[in-house]
């Protein structure tokens, strides 16, 4: 008995509460003395006006896939996984690890490896949140964001005191060597004779964002263990009536999801920088929860939705460089209101326009 | 001014007037067009179906609904409602059915919250504790005020709230279904209550759906159906039988149509069983009995007195201790083994009594919902990975049929069917795979007459067919009707067996209050 | 260590602790009335910025308080307005109000002094300024109580007795008030408030009001008292470690006060000293910084006292159907 048309639910909105958002964000821009109209277009023009700006678009893309999965995949049990920063940066460690201290002897069998490697660092720090929530009951809101924090403080840690390459002073470790690096965008286009910016991190990273999509989307709807995640979310007393476990649901619910965030790694930590830094995930963790919330939990609805926050980091940036007035912190302002308008302010857009059609639907009568 | 004429001719004043009220919820009409006239110092009775649209008027006269037509006079006066608020400075008090107290405050914090004397709370509580003396022994109504409400027993804190009321100096009180979690005991304490606020002229109108309550202590009584006000009558002047039948529209079917059954083997046995809930209470305080194939076993009592967790423990949603054998297998009561899952793997399947809580999806579609609990069932899987969801839509839309689910399409999500059909998709899925033993709970709860009927023959043909049944109701009237033995539960023990044949509703009250019948 | 260092240690761990006490006691307000805040780290970093920024212009730490606050207000009605009015996810709004500060602040306070992020170094009156207590001088000279009364609880701004005096006042309103009264009872049973006829909606949006004010006043004293000016980010997690203090107090004003001591203490530590040996175990820095968070989930964990929130909390209220 929805109340209003599916495709209004899906995109009507969504695309309002966009809208909204970006006309805040242009009042800001308007507030600083420059002009949101020719911003929007130098975003724009940065971000897919070349192959070198769709590189970075995508790019950012394929992390904001990974961490925006994650929080979707959560969401269907009906857990918030604010984590997805700390779980992608310890899969970063964990794709670092196996990068550097196993002599790949090709980006195919490295690959594989640093997968596995990811997702099961990625995983790791989400299971102790995890086993709190479903055997002790605590919040597993403020025990993720608390793991930000502790992950944070460990790899810092270990960058510094442990894996720092010898003889430098900035805490990161030494360059991969060649047997595990990924082909680039670049690499990739050359196979097939065509030209694509040298210097983009777009990596084939971005196809494994895509199979991931392709995966969430089969495992919520189309497996046992999907059916028992949403019966899960919608109600807990009922999934226990049906012999669902929720300690093992909710287990098993955020070890994929920190895996997904883990995940991550593969493209920024061996795709993109070839080396651990500090804060390799740059808030991208956060973006994530923006990207589930406009997507709608639905894979496809991520990938649009990464698509559009990629488009916006890049632009960003892009706009930093020509506007120096309107810093990259801009890009923080969009995502803060995206999640406001998309998330918390929901039924603000809802509510009138769920009276609308029910007015729309007596005059048809 | 109408006051003052009413007066002037000698008659009294109504308490409470409605004129014409109409309330819609989306497309449910809750009410349509009802007026209502309660006169001054009567207890007046509301009697209903679930649904009919008692509580959604008694909400509206207390604020907590709007009206969409129609006016309200208190005492004579039009008086606008708009919130809880103008209902307390009216002077009408409410108790509601689900008590509205916060539990880890005392009685006396309770007592005071929205009417303290001023912004400090030290004057207020002292005030209130020598009322509170003073009005418990004018009414029976004796609690400590320093008690914490979440400790106190369920009659206690319905006191609290009646006190609640009587602190705002409320001459109006409006019970809604406030037997409800009652014993009997505590019921005709209750009244003894209700008698005395009478006897000092304060009004009650009391919503039920309980015959014997209206007769045993109202004046005046009006019926509603379906969201309309279909008559006022005289307490005095009117049967049981015609209420009952103003009350559903036509006769009641009160005996289903059944053969005597014919018990075989014995397939549930359960010995000394004990459930302790969260708060280390226990609710389960040794339970033994035998059920055996082709026998309806009913569980008699008043709610909350262990039905529930009776259920629960043996459809494996909660943990316990005992001993409980299914065709002389034990069943696991903790650990692995006591799970849902593995009580279906042993044929037991389960109506549980809340099914928009536990035996639904709300938001699923009705195919998802015709597996829910058998998801892991071959039939319903493809291959290792993937689930067969054309086979599962294909079998949900022939049960759905072979159930008379309305409408039978497997495509709506649960929450678009009525409560009667909701229930007829629990009862499919969970009856359709011949059961060892079926557990059902509160089977007909807010299901209409017509659905009654049609879930009745539906649970006496699986007798019939060999399944053992355990029925839980707190309709004695169900009870009575479908048991082949009857077991009177109270305070988490078995009171008695009787055979339904064999006693009344009389021996069986007694039984529910905790009085030990005689020798059996 | 000597005595003269742990003075030292102790006092740096009362600045310290005062911006946590303040958010700590903002968080209580507001999750006690059942609304659940996460977004304490952005409206501290909003006010710390434009307590700072007009502190700059004016000249004025009073003025600068005052914009403190309204900052952070403003910031906590938007939470109010989605999470009450809207009925809204609380915790998607505090994350969203979180980083709309992190943005914000950067982009408005370049546009203002093209700094990079900063304000300008604030000095004499824009700033909260240490009092001495009476005779601090005349008792330094006694032993032991000398310095602890001339050191330690003498000298600091303003804002950090204010911290104190919050603690025994919010304890106070809570349990001795008639407001103190509703507000734990919408909490725990909106129903209950509601059908007393008092508006569920109007306690909430007072305090999530007395939240932002006292968030305000930490964002401020960040800016303005331990610190000379605003930085980007200054904030730093403190929010965050309020919150994780709100959990350790269960939710109570008076082991709200321990719990921002204790934690105040472990960032007075971590700043003072770069490894700290225990036992001949060299424990590093970054260890000092997470434990606070690590004790918080040992808390959570519920092996040490369990910490039982508000039971409304986080749901919007809606009358039932």
């Amino acid at each position: 008995m929805g109340r209003l048309p599916k495709w209004a639910d899906v995109a009507l909105i969504p695309l309002i509460n966009l809208a909204l958002a970006l006309i805040v964000s242009g009042l800001v821009v308007l507030y600083i003395g420059e002009n949101p109209i020719e911003a929007v277009a130098i975003m724009v023009n940065g971000a897919i006006g070349s192959t070198y700006g769709w590189g970075y678009t995508l790019y950012y893309a394929t992390n904001f896939i990974f961490t925006g999965l994650a929080v979707a995949v959560a969401f269907h049990a009906r857990l918030f996984n604010i984590g997805g920063e700390g779980q992608a940066g310890l899969g970063g460690l964990g794709v670092a690890l196996v990068c550097l201290f196993i002599p790949w002897p090709h980006w195919t069998l490295a690959l594989p490896a640093a997968i596995l490697a990811g997702a099961l660092f990625g995983a790791a720090l989400a299971a102790v949140p995890a086993w709190l929530q479903a055997k002790r009951g605590s919040h597993i809101v403020i025990t993720t964001i608390m793991f930000n924090f502790i992950a944070s403080a460990l790899l810092v840690y270990l960058l510094v005191n442990v894996l720092k390459k010898p003889g430098q002073m900035s805490p990161e470790t030494a360059r991969f060597p060649e047997g595990a690096r990924l082909p680039s965008a670049h690499d990739m286009a050359s196979w097939v004779g065509l030209d694509f910016s040298k210097s983009a991190p777009l990596n084939i990273t971005f196809f494994i964002a895509i199979l991931a999509c392709v995966a969430v989307w089969f495992l919520i709807w189309r497996t046992r263990l999907g059916y028992q995640i949403r019966a899960f979310g919608h109600s807990e007393p009922a999934a226990v009536y049906a012999g669902i476990n929720p300690v093992k649901i909710t287990m098993v619910t955020m070890l994929i999801s920190g895996a997904l965030a883990g995940l991550m790694g593969i493209n920024s930590v061996m795709g993109e920088a070839e080396r651990l830094v500090i804060d390799s995930v740059q808030g991208a963790g956060f973006v994530g929860i923006a990207v589930a919330l406009m997507g709608r939990s639905h894979p496809a609805g991520v990938f649009l939705a990464a698509l559009l926050f990629g488009m916006l980091y890049q632009g960003g940036g892009e706009l930093e460089f020509e506007k120096p007035a309107v810093s990259r912190e801009m890009i923080l302002v969009i995502q803060g209101l995206v999640i406001l308008f998309t998330g918390a302010l929901d039924n603000m857009v809802r509510m009138p326009l769920e009276g609308l059609f029910l007015r729309l639907r007596g005059g048809a009568r | 001014m109408q006051a003052e004429q009413a007066e002037a001719s000698g008659r009294p004043v109504p308490a409470i007037e409605l004129r014409g009220i109409s309330k819609a919820f989306g497309p449910v009409q809750a009410n349509r067009d009802i007026s209502l006239t309660v006169m001054p110092g009567t207890i007046h009775g509301i009697i209903g179906e679930n649904g009919a649209g008692k509580s959604t008027l008694m909400s509206i006269l207390y604020g907590f609904y709007r009206a969409d037509a129609g006016e309200i006079f208190i005492r004579g006066r039009k008086t606008e409602i708009h919130s809880s608020l103008d209902a307390i400075r009216a002077g009408i008090g409410m108790v509601f059915q689900h008590f509205k107290l916060v539990p880890n405050f005392t009685v006396l914090e309770n007592v005071i919250l929205g009417a303290e004397d001023g912004p400090l709370l030290r004057p207020s509580l002292a005030k209130a504790r020598g009322l509170l003396r003073q009005l418990a022994e004018e009414y029976e109504l004796q609690v400590d005020p320093d008690a914490l409400v979440e400790e106190l027993s369920v009659g206690h804190q319905q006191r609290v709230e009646i006190l609640k009321a009587l602190y705002r100096e409320a001459d109006i009180l409006i019970l809604d279904e406030p037997t409800g979690v009652l014993t009997p005991a505590e019921a005709d304490h209750l009244f003894r209550i209700l008698k005395g606020l009478k006897e000092q002229g304060k009004t009650i109108i009391l919503i039920t759906h309980k015959l014997r309550e209206i007769m045993a202590i109202t004046d005046t009584v009006s019926v509603m159906r379906r969201g309309e006000m279909v008559a006022t009558v005289q307490t005095a002047e009117t049967t049981p039988e015609q209420l009952a039948e103003l009350m559903v529209g036509r006769k009641v079917l009160l005996r289903v149509e059944k053969t005597p059954a014919r018990p075989g083997e014995v397939v549930l046995e359960v010995e000394n069983l004990r459930v302790t809930d969260e708060d280390g209470v226990e609710r389960l305080k040794g339970i033994t009995f035998e059920l055996r194939a082709g026998e309806i076993l009913g569980i008699a009592g008043v709610a909350g007195n262990g039905q529930s967790e009776l259920l629960e423990v043996l459809g494996g949603i909660t943990k316990g201790e005992g001993e409980v054998r299914l065709a002389g297998v034990p069943l696991a009561l903790s650990g692995k083994g006591a799970d849902g899952q593995s009580r279906r793997a042993f044929g037991i399947a389960h109506v549980p009594e809340d099914r928009q809580k536990l035996g639904l999806i709300m938001d699923f579609f009705a195919w998802e919902n015709m597996i829910f609990g058998y998801h892991h069932d071959p039939a319903y899987q493809k291959n290792a990975l993937m689930m067969d969801n054309t086979a599962i839509r294909r079998d949900a839309e022939e049960k759905m049929h072979r159930y008379d689910v309305r409408p039978p399409n497997a495509a709506l999500q649960a929450k678009a069917f009525s409560g009667g059909n909701q229930q007829k998709i629990v009862l499919a899925r969970e009856m359709s795979r011949k059961p060892a033993l079926l557990l059902v709970g509160q089977p007909t709860r807010g299901v209409d007459i017509g659905a009654i009927e049609f879930i009745h023959q539906q649970i006496i043909a699986l007798r019939d067919q060999g399944a053992a049944i355990l029925l839980v109701s707190v309709e004695l009237d169900e009870i009575m009707s479908l048991s082949d033995r009857i077991a009177v539960m109270f305070d988490g023990r078995i009171m008695g067996e009787r055979l339904p044949g064999e006693t009344d509703e009389r021996e069986l009250g007694l039984l529910m209050a905790g009085v030990a019948g005689e020798a059996a | 260590m000597d005595f003269t260092t742990v003075i030292l240690v102790l006092d740096s761990a009362l600045r310290l602790a005062t911006p946590l006490l303040f958010a700590c006691l903002a968080g209580l307000f507001s999750e006690r009335s059942g609304i659940f805040d996460i977004g304490l780290e952005g409206k501290m970093l909003a006010s710390a910025f434009f307590s700072a920024s007009v502190a700059a212009f004016t000249g004025s730490v009073w003025l600068g308080l005052l914009a403190g606050m309204g900052a952070s207000i403003f910031l906590a009605l938007i939470h109010g307005v989605a999470s009450i009015t809207f009925r809204g996810n609380q915790l998607i709004s505090g994350v969203a109000i979180n980083f709309l500060a992190s943005g914000v602040t950067v982009i408005v306070g370049q546009s203002w002094f093209s700094l990079g992020g900063r304000t300008p170094q604030l000095e004499g009156a824009a700033r909260f300024q240490e009092i001495t207590l009476p005779f601090a001088e005349a008792l330094r000279g006694v032993p032991v109580i000398g310095p602890i009364y001339a050191d330690l609880i003498s000298g600091h701004s303003i804002l950090v007795y204010a911290g104190f005096a919050a603690v025994a006042l919010s304890w106070w309103v809570l349990y001795r008030t008639r407001f103190g009264l509703r507000l734990r009872a919408v909490g725990e049973n909106p129903e209950a408030v509601d059908t007393a006829g008092i508006s569920v909606i109007g306690l909430r949006y007072t305090a999530t009001i007395i939240c932002g004010a006292l968030c305000g006043l930490a964002g401020t004293y960040l800016a303005t008292g331990l610190a000379a000016g605003f930085v980007r980010e200054m904030s730093a997690g403190r929010g965050f470690i309020a919150l994780a203090a709100l959990i350790f107090a269960k939710w109570r004003p008076g082991y709200a006060l321990l719990a921002c001591l204790l934690f105040g203490l472990l960032e007075a530590m971590g700043n003072r000293f770069q490894n700290i040996d225990v036992l001949g175990i060299n424990v590093p820095t970054q260890f000092m910084q997470a434990l606070p968070y690590i004790l918080t989930v040992v808390i959570l964990a519920g092996f040490v006292g369990r910490a039982i929130p508000p039971r409304a909390g986080g749901e919007p209220y809606v009358k039932e159907r």
